[in-house]
This record gives C-alpha cells, sequence and structure tokens, in this order.
C-alpha cells in the first residue's frame, strides 16, 4: 500500500513525563531530518536503533525540546512502513510543539486510529482483528468529530465562517468572470484580490497568534498556585484534584505529567502550572527566583495566591504582593485552623477588589466556596474565556498554516501578475482548508454563490 | 399494432440529437453493425436552443471530443459564421473557444455524415418500448411496429420524453420546437422500474433581421486570427464572418414584465419541472434581481440564408403579447417582427445516479443512456456523454473495458461522475469552476490529454495519430532546449529585456527561468535564442504554457497524485454495502445506491465520510485475505 507520511502523539494522557510522537510513512526519516539534529542524520542510521538530539523548528532555528529519537525502518515496525518515534518531554505546550514542528515539515496528523488501520491494511494484524480495527475506527472517529465540533463552535467557527464567506464571494466573482465572459459583470481587479487576500491572511495570523500564546481554553485556564513556603499550596492542589476528577480527553497531546495538572473546578477547565517545583521544594519562588517565577506569573490567565493564617506577613509575602498586582487573583488564606497572626486587613487594603477566601485545607473547609468563587469569576466573565477565540488542537493550527501559506502564495501570485484564474486556485485551496477545520464539505458551496451572487444566462 | 420483426443490429441509438449522432457514428466507427433512429429526419443534430457551439467549459467538452474522435468540432469549424476566442485576458486554462454555427448547415452536415458513414442505418421512427429479457436489453419496438433486435441500446431522447411546451397560459404536449413528443417509451422507461424527475428549460423569440435597427446596438464581430475546434481542421473563414449585436433591457422592458407577472407560467404554479439556475428566464431574472437596472441582450444570426435572429437574454414563457410587448422596449428592436415566440419546456429524465460511470444503466444490462435524458443540458454536454456511451455501448459488444475518464483527464469525465456519483437536482450544466484540476484539463492540450486514448479506442486515424505523435516530440525537445540552454547577458538579450520593461540580466540564467517571468513570452525567447528549426504555432504554445505555468501544474499534479491512488482501489460490483458493520447507516444507503466502482468514487459521494472510507478499506482487505486464504 502507498500511503502518505502521518505523525501523532502515540502516548495516552496521564501516564508519565514523556510523550512518544509517532511518525509513520514513506517520508517518516527524510521528514524528522529535517527537525531533528543530533549527532547523525537518521536517514544514515541503522534500522532499530535510538539517538539523542534535540528538535529545531527549521524556520526559526530554535530548540523545541530534548529528544530521544527511535528509528525504525520498514517493514518490521508497528505500521510495516519506516517509523521514527521521538520521545520528548510531557506536557501540553511542548509535546504539541514537537508535533507541530513535524506536521509543519511536511507530515500529516493522523486520523484517529490511523496507524492501526495501516497496521492492518499493510497485513501487520491478523484478520481476525478486522472487526476491531472496524470499531476502534468508528469510536474514535465519532469521538474525535464530536470533540472537533465542539471546539469549533462559536465564536472561532462563526470567524472562520465569515472569512470563508470572504473568500467564497471573491471565489465566486473570479469564476463568474471565467465562465461568463461575455456577462456585464465587472472584471475582479488586482487591487481587490489583493485586499480580500490581505484581509484573510491577518485573520489567519491573528488566530495563529493565539495559539501561539498558548491561550488555550481547551487546556484549561493557566493556573498559578503561588505562595511562600510551608503555606499548603500542595495540600491545596491535591485537594482540588481529590475533589474534582482531573480532566481526561481522548485529544493527542493531552497529557498530565509532573509540572501541569489538570482541574476541572465546575465545568471551568483549570491548567495548574509549575506545580511541579510546588513538589519537589515546596517554594517556585526559591527554586526559580523572584524575577522567573514573575515571568511564569505573567503569563498566567489565573494566581491563586496562598498565604498562612498562622504566620505574620513578611517581606516575601509583600514582594510577592507586588509581582502579582493587576492580575487575576484569588487570594486564598489556609490555615484557618491555626490561630491567626496574619493581618487580614493589611492584605484587603492592598488587594481591595480581590476575591479573598479562607480556608483551611487539612479540615476540608472552604474549598466549595473557592470553587464557587473561581466558577463566578467566569460566568462574570471576568476572564471572558467563553469569548475569546481561541486556536489551541494541533489538527487545527496545522491547516491555519497551511491555509496562510496558501493565501500568500495567492498575495505573491497576485503582485506578480499571474492570470486570474491561477490565483483562483491558491484563493480556492486556503478556503478548502478553513473548511476541513469546521467540518464543512466542499459540496456545490461555489456554484450556489455564483449564481446567487450573480444575474446570469442566456 | 401489430408487429413485425425487423432487422438485427448490433448497437441501436436512439435518437439523433448531439449525443444520438455521436454515439451512432462512434459505434459505427469502432465496426458495429448500427442503427440510429429518430421521431424526425429533418432534425438531426437539431439546436433548438441558441445557435452557437462552445465557451468556456462547453469549448473544452467539444476539444475533447475531437482528440477523443468525435464529430462535433469538424461539423462546426464546417458550418460556423463566426468565431471568438473567450478569456483571453485571462489564463490559458479558461481560454475558451466559442462558434455562431449556421444551424441550418449544421444540421446538413451532420446528417450528410451519418447517412455517409459505413456501418451506419438512419432511419426515421418513434421508439415507444425497449426489449427488455431477464434484465438485458434486446433491442426497440417502434411506433409502427418494427422489432429491431441488437446487442446494445443507446437512448439519447433529449427534451422529447412527455415533453410539454408551455406559453403563458397555453400548453402542449410537443417536443421542442414543435416537433412530436414521445410519450410512450417514458412510461416504458418508468415501467422498467427507472426513476425519473421532471426539468424544464427554455428558449428566447426569434426575430427578422430586417426589423431590427441595429444601428441602436452594439457590434460584435468574430476573431480575425483563425480558429478552429478540431485538431483535423485546415480551412478557416476568417474573412467571411457574421457580426452579433448587443443591446439591453431597460426599466420599460422590466416594468412590463413586473405588471404581468401575474400571468408568467413560472411563478402561476403552471411549471412543475425544475429549472436551471445558469439559464433563467427573463421574467426570473427581473424577480431575482430586481437591483439590476438592465440585462444584456445579444442578438446572434441563426444562420447565412435565414433572416432570423436568436435574442438571446430573452428566454421567456410569458404569453406571446407579453413577449411582443416588452421586446419592442428594448433598443432596436421597438419595430423587431417576431418569427417564433418563446417558450418553456418540461421534459422526463432520468435520475443519473441510476447509471454505471460507462453510461451503461444499472438497472438493464446493455442499455445505456445520454444527453439530456441524464440530466444535463447544453448541445456539448450531450455529445460528450453520446460519445462516450457509443464506444462503450460498442466495447461492450467486443467484450472489451469500459472506458471512463477521470476528472483529471477531461471535462467530460468530470461531468460523468458529477452525474452518475451526485445525481442533480436541475438541469446539469458544465462549468470550469466544476473541474478541480482546471489549469490540467485546458482548452490547448485537449489533444495531449487524450489522443492517445483516442487512438487507442479506434477512432483516431493513423495518419493523424503520427502528426499528434512529431507534435509530442517537438514540443518536449523544444522544453528540453529551454531548460539546458542559457540566455547570457549580452547586448541582444539586454535590448529585448529593456524594451520589454524586464529586469537585465547578471548572469547567464536558463532560457526556461527567463520565458517564467510575467512579461516574457515565448516570442522573446525566440528572439534571443532561436531553436534550430522554426517551430509551428501550436507547438511553441504548448511550451510557453508548460514552461510558464510549470508551478501551478505541478501542484495540481500532486493532487491527481491522490486521486489516482483513490479511483486506482476498486470496489467489487456485489457488494452488499448493508452487511459492512461500521459504516455508518446514511453511507450505507448512499453507497448502496451508487454503487461506485472504486474508493475515490465513494469518497465522492455526499453523506459518506472518511470515516466511512476507512471502514471501506479494512473491509475489502478483509475480504481479500478471507478469499485468499479459501482458495
Amino acid at each position: 500500500m502507498d500511503f502518505d507520511t502521518i505523525a501523532a502523539v502515540a502516548t495516552p494522557m496521564g501516564e508519565g513525563s514523556i510523550s512518544v510522537i509517532r511518525v509513520s510513512g514513506p517520508e517518516a526519516i527524510k521528514i524528522m531530518d529535517r527537525v531533528f539534529k543530533g549527532k547523525n542524520t537518521l536517514s544514515t542510521v541503522d534500522s532499530h536503533t535510538i539517538h539523542y538530539g534535540h528538535i529545531m523548528d527549521p524556520d526559526t532555528e530554535e530548540t523545541v525540546d530534548e529528544v530521544l529519537v527511535s528509528v525504525m525502518k520498514e517493514p518490521r515496525t508497528f505500521t510495516r512502513e519506516d517509523v521514527v518515534e521521538v520521545s520528548c518531554h510531557g506536557g501540553i505546550v511542548s509535546t504539541n510543539r514537537v508535533l507541530q514542528t513535524i506536521l509543519d515539515s511536511g507530515a500529516r496528523l493522523a486520523e484517529p486510529g490511523e496507524f492501526t488501520k495501516r497496521a492492518f491494511l499493510n497485513g501487520r494484524i491478523d484478520l481476525s482483528q478486522a472487526e476491531a480495527v472496524i470499531d476502534l475506527i468508528r469510536s474514535k472517529t465519532d469521538r474525535a468529530m464530536k470533540v472537533a465540533v465542539q471546539q469549533v463552535e462559536g465564536k472561532l467557527s462563526r470567524l472562520i465562517q465569515k472569512l470563508r464567506h470572504n473568500l467564497l464571494e471573491t471565489m465566486a466573482h473570479i469564476e463568474v468572470t471565467i465562465d461568463y465572459p461575455e456577462h456585464d459583470v465587472e472584471d475582479v481587479t488586482r487591487n481587490l484580490l489583493l485586499e480580500k487576500s490581505e484581509e484573510v491572511k491577518m485573520e489567519i495570523e491573528r488566530l495563529l497568534q493565539t495559539a501561539k500564546e498558548g491561550k488555550i481554553l481547551r487546556e484549561g485556564i493557566s493556573t498559578v498556585i503561588i505562595g511562600r513556603p510551608n503555606v499548603g499550596k500542595s495540600s491545596l492542589l491535591n485537594a482540588l484534584i481529590h475533589e474534582n476528577k482531573a480532566i481526561v480527553t481522548d485529544i493527542p497531546g493531552t497529557t498530565r505529567d509532573v509540572i501541569e495538572e489538570y482541574v476541572n473546578i465546575r465545568g471551568v477547565p483549570l491548567r495548574i502550572v509549575d506545580t511541579a517545583g510546588i513538589r519537589e521544594t515546596e517554594d517556585v519562588v526559591e527554586k526559580i527566583g523572584v524575577e522567573r517565577s514573575r515571568k511564569a506569573l505573567e503569563e498566567a490567565d489565573l494566581i491563586l495566591l496562598v498565604l498562612n493564617h498562622g504566620e505574620a506577613l513578611s517581606n516575601e509575602d509583600r514582594q510577592l504582593f507586588e509581582v502579582v498586582k493587576g492580575m487575576n487573583v484569588i487570594i486564598i488564606i489556609n490555615k484557618m485552623d491555626l490561630p491567626g497572626k496574619l493581618n487580614v486587613e493589611e492584605v484587603k487594603a492592598f488587594f481591595p477588589d480581590t476575591p479573598l477566601i479562607k480556608i483551611s485545607v487539612k479540615n476540608e473547609e472552604g474549598i466549595e466556596q473557592l470553587e464557587e468563587t473561581i466558577q463566578d469569576l467566569f460566568s462574570t466573565g471576568t476572564f471572558q474565556a467563553a469569548d475569546l477565540t481561541y486556536v489551541s488542537n494541533s489538527r487545527h493550527v496545522s491547516l491555519l498554516k497551511q491555509a496562510l501559506s496558501s493565501i500568500n502564495e495567492a498575495i505573491e501570485a497576485v503582485q506578480s501578475g499571474v492570470p486570474v484564474d491561477m490565483i483562483a486556485f491558491d484563493i480556492k485551496r486556503s478556503w478548502e482548508l478553513l473548511g476541513e477545520i469546521i467540518g464543512e464539505e466542499v459540496h456545490e458551496d461555489l456554484i450556489d454563490q455564483i449564481f446567487s451572487q450573480f444575474c446570469l444566462g442566456k | 399494432m401489430m408487429q413485425y420483426e425487423a432487422d438485427e443490429f448490433d448497437v441501436i441509438v436512439v435518437g439523433a440529437g448531439h449525443a444520438g449522432s455521436e454515439a451512432a457514428l462512434a459505434a459505427a466507427r469502432l465496426g458495429c453493425k448500427t442503427l440510429c433512429l429518430t421521431i424526425n429526419l429533418d432534425s438531426v443534430a437539431f439546436m433548438p436552443c441558441n445557435p452557437s457551439i462552445g465557451g468556456p467549459a462547453k469549448g473544452h467538452v467539444v476539444r475533447e471530443i475531437d482528440a477523443l474522435g468525435g464529430e462535433m468540432a469538424k461539423n462546426i469549424d464546417k458550418t460556423h459564421i463566426q468565431m471568438r476566442m473567450l478569456n483571453t485576458g485571462k489564463g490559458p486554462a479558461v481560454h475558451a473557444l466559442r462558434a455562431q454555427a449556421d444551424k441550418f448547415l449544421y444540421q446538413q452536415e451532420m446528417k450528410k455524415t451519418l447517412e455517409n458513414e459505413p456501418n451506419l442505418t438512419l432511419r426515421q421512427a418513434m421508439v415507444e418500448e425497449i426489449i427488455v429479457n431477464n434484465g438485458v436489453a434486446e433491442g426497440v419496438v417502434t411506433k409502427t411496429g418494427a422489432r429491431y433486435k441488437a446487442k446494445t441500446v443507446v437512448i439519447t431522447t433529449g427534451t422529447y420524453l412527455r415533453g410539454k411546451i408551455i406559453i403563458g397560459d397555453l400548453q402542449y404536449e410537443s417536443g421542442p420546437n414543435n416537433m412530436a413528443p414521445s410519450i410512450n417509451l417514458s412510461h416504458n422507461l418508468r415501467d422498467l422500474g427507472f426513476e425519473m424527475v421532471r426539468f424544464k428549460t427554455g428558449t428566447p423569440p426569434r426575430v427578422n433581421k430586417n426589423s431590427i435597427r441595429f444601428e441602436e446596438m452594439e457590434i460584435q464581430p468574430g476573431d480575425d486570427v483563425p480558429r478552429a475546434f478540431s485538431y483535423e481542421t485546415t480551412e478557416y473563414k476568417t474573412d467571411d464572418q457574421l457580426p452579433c449585436w448587443l443591446t439591453y433591457t431597460n426599466e420599460k422592458t422590466h416594468e412590463i414584465i413586473n405588471a404581468n407577472l401575474h400571468r408568467a407560467p413560472m411563478f402561476s404554479g403552471a411549471i412543475e419541472g425544475t429549472g436551471p439556475r445558469y439559464c433563467p428566464s427573463i421574467e426570473d431574472k427581473i424577480v431575482r434581481f430586481q437591483d439590476k437596472p438592465r440585462h444584456q441582450i445579444f442578438l446572434e444570426p441563426e444562420g447565412r440564408d435565414t433572416l432570423e435572429m436568436y435574442v438571446q437574454g430573452l428566454s421567456t414563457s410569458l404569453p406571446e403579447d407579453v413577449q411582443l410587448n416588452m421586446m419592442h422596449t428594448i433598443a432596436g428592436l421597438e419595430n423587431a417582427t417576431m418569427m417564433r415566440p418563446g417558450y418553456a419546456i418540461e421534459y422526463d429524465a432520468i435520475v443519473p445516479t441510476q447509471l454505471w460511470p460507462s453510461l451503461e444503466t444499472k438497472l438493464i444490462e446493455n442499455l445505456f443512456t445520454a444527453g439530456q435524458l441524464n440530466g444535463t443540458s447544453g448541445y456539448e454536454e450531450a455529445a460528450g456523454q453520446g460519445l462516450m456511451a457509443g464506444i462503450n455501448a460498442a466495447r461492450k459488444i467486443q467484450n472489451r473495458e469500459p472506458v471512463i475518464l477521470d476528472r483529471s483527464q477531461a471535462y467530460i469525465g468530470v461531468m460523468i461522475d458529477d452525474l452518475v456519483t451526485k445525481g442533480t437536482n436541475e438541469p446539469y450544466r458544465l462549468l470550469t469552476s466544476r473541474a478541480e484540476y482546471r489549469l490540467l484539463l485546458r482548452h490547448d492540450n485537449a489533444d495531449l490529454r487524450l489522443t492517445d486514448l483516442g487512438y487507442e479506442i479506434g477512432l483516431i486515424s493513423e495518419e493523424r495519430y503520427q502528426k499528434f505523435t512529431l507534435k509530442k516530440e517537438q514540443i518536449e525537445h523544444e522544453k528540453d532546449r529551454l531548460y539546458n540552454t542559457k540566455a547570457r547577458p549580452d547586448e541582444k538579450t539586454q535590448q529585448i529585456l529593456r524594451e520589454l520593461g524586464s529586469k537585465e540580466l547578471d548572469n547567464a540564467i536558463e532560457l526556461a527561468a527567463l520565458l517564467r517571468r510575467p512579461e516574457v513570452t515565448y516570442k522573446h525567447i525566440e528572439m534571443i535564442s532561436p531553436p534550430e528549426q522554426s517551430l509551428a504555432q501550436d507547438v511553441k504554445e504548448q511550451v510557453e504554457i508548460q514552461i510558464k505555468y510549470e508551478g501551478y501544474i505541478r501542484k495540481q499534479l500532486q493532487d491527481v497524485e491522490r486521486l489516482k491512488k483513490l479511483d486506482g482501489k476498486k470496489l467489487p460490483a456485489d457488494l452488499n454495502y448493508f452487511d459492512i458493520q461500521g459504516l455508518a447507516m446514511e453511507a450505507r444507503e448512499k453507497l448502496d445506491k451508487v454503487k461506485p466502482i472504486s474508493i475515490g468514487q465513494a469518497s465522492r459521494i455526499s453523506g459518506v465520510t472518511p470515516a466511512d472510507i476507512s471502514v471501506l478499506l479494512v473491509y475489502l482487505e478483509q475480504r481479500k485475505k478471507a478469499g485468499s486464504s479459501a482458495s
């Protein structure tokens, strides 16, 4: 069988600090050579060997991650094709960046169950398993479809539909002048094409920017728990996890690990970052220093600042106050079971309009109130998370990048004087790729548009 | 009616319009003893609507017909009164030749060709029944009682099936242009189990040339460059062309139409058939585009020896008095004498998803259908299908695989694939936007795409094939030269580039790279570095297009690779989709109805998802393995 090359995160989530990305297909080794920098080029190494190196973004030459790469040449592989498996650091953001780099270099994101399907079609899996394979494809696809549709609901979907409609109108205009050259429809001018394409280009770039910033709603609101040592950050985290099931999804790359925890608080997904530090040393600030923690904090959507009811405010606490000032903060006063030495009024004076919750993790008191506060923050729109247009999923990012490159080619073509019907080719491709994101079929859209937009006929 | 046993044939073609003529000629030329039956011998290859052939997509089809060995291109080359290349300001893929026909000469010429074809019998008869035995077509029965036997039957009944003409309140059973309609055959097809639909189309009035004030109109002459549809044509009529004329409707015209909408069968419910969106009546245009202050009207001569002029843009089924009134509001037509009124016509068509891509029906073996009967509209669309149906009806008898053009090969392939895979809910017209590989399906390269195939089928003569092979070699040879020869920055070259406004050379570069500059054409390359021997214009054209648009062509070829892989995976005809676990219900029903011949075709059915395709692939593999382990 003759297939293209696919890639996806192969490890299930919630299992360890390492993710494995599997790349399979005739170009697997060639594609990996574009992004892997190690002692050897992968095309020269023996089959079934492991290599240490780095994944680099070939465009920016930035190091994406430190990795181990297994090269397995066909036919003795899972899919009976050339397979490269990349073991990289776990965690959504880093794993997705590695995957994205591989996708940008020529692989296609695998469909659900596609590795297994190939294994079967290439004769690797026994006939008796065919039904299981079919079930797998069916169930995974249906679930993935559901997830995909949910993801593009709302603003993102509307935005993409709007972009597509702009493109469609432009295409219809081009098509009508081609198919009805003698009709009194004004020819599409290069200026108009340029204007429309630039508009779409800007929007796609903006969307990709949201992806880059990692402002990923589906992955959760980036949350940092911060506080001096021994204020009970770790036990608070454990309490939140204990109370609420960690988010389990089937999306490649959403894996739980030591530095990120996923918690669903009354429907609000939180991605609690930097908890690794909390666990290991009980103190982020101490470990990475105020400067670096300030950076981590700046990237957070929500900060849970934990104070100890049993201790007076220290200079360290006040330093933290300065750092998080102006950010989305919930002040949590823990250890309410201890005698009060903390000057709550001073805290309130410093954070006048900030929610302040008193809890005792030990006695399991106040956790509910905290959860309610988090929920309220979202329902009252403090974070306006539901209104923001976020692009998260690797598939969408990959499609958006392709759509962008097509629209860029269209713009280049307009500028260099290429005939309009060829420009239409790139515009149409961009339109199709955007359609894939929201799962819209190509269908007769264009022809419908031509006849509703223009009056034609003999 | 007493029946009698008439002659036996290999192939019977029912109808002698644009589809029927091609089908009959192809079958006869492929060695089959062929009978072509038509209701009226005076209407062979008749053009009941516009007197023109070609245009975007349609003109491409005519070229393809020629490359495969059909007749339409040659016939129009002999009988046109004007030729124009359209879209010359756009890319080569959408350049499109259009001819105004002398419709009377066109008919005469085609009839003569049919009459003179050895192996072909042309006869006047109305077919009322198809003889079917155990699901296999075996011949036809005519109104006069003749029972003709045949191995394969091709039906091309155009708009004749239960045809009904509508003008205002007036309705009567009729074929086009008051020809006799075919009623019983439609009932027969229904009785045989075919699902039928009712479509509608229409035609504008014809007016007397002498009553038109042309000084009020804009002249539209033909090109003064010799042009032809057929690759075999060597004679041109550049100096002897008739012009068309352009005028417009105005507010007054629209007022009259608006005031009479209650008498328009389009809106009164009198018309039940679905009309084509791309060919709306004038009343439809006015209603749908109220804001448009005027609509174009073209006056086209119907021939050299007639005063009849076709009023393009005024297709209508309004009552005759309204037709007259609105026409007289138009500049130049104030005193126009109407010679024939416009009318709408309703007819039966079969749902085309009932066909294999060979155009054989799934229901009845050895029965083929083509043309407007399959839900299309347009002479060119009909002729393209007729040719394929004729070829495949002949090959069926000769036990050869049917010829199926894919979407990357020809507009004809796009059309047939659309029809048999998706069906159509209005009369189907080809548009260039229907072709996803438009840059490959060009007007200029129809011969390069299809002549090899036409030769293999047996409709291209040895002599023509040799000529074609030589052309191909010359193109490749010259392309090689341009890739391997460098232009040097010498004074002559810089001078040429300067005059063109093109950047002067810093270093020597490949001629091909130079040709890729938008402002540089082959003519300039020839000046900078002439080939050993000067080349024919069509060779130069190919070299220029293929090099200039190489990047785009390569992109499309990559897509085609994907298509070929999917189309190459064949699906057995005996698959029971309802037995395949894992297919969604909608997919099972659609697949069962269409019975796609390949995974590629299956993937183009709306409602069949990528997951369904995966399931199908796995199922096929399972079946294959089970089959091989059983044997």
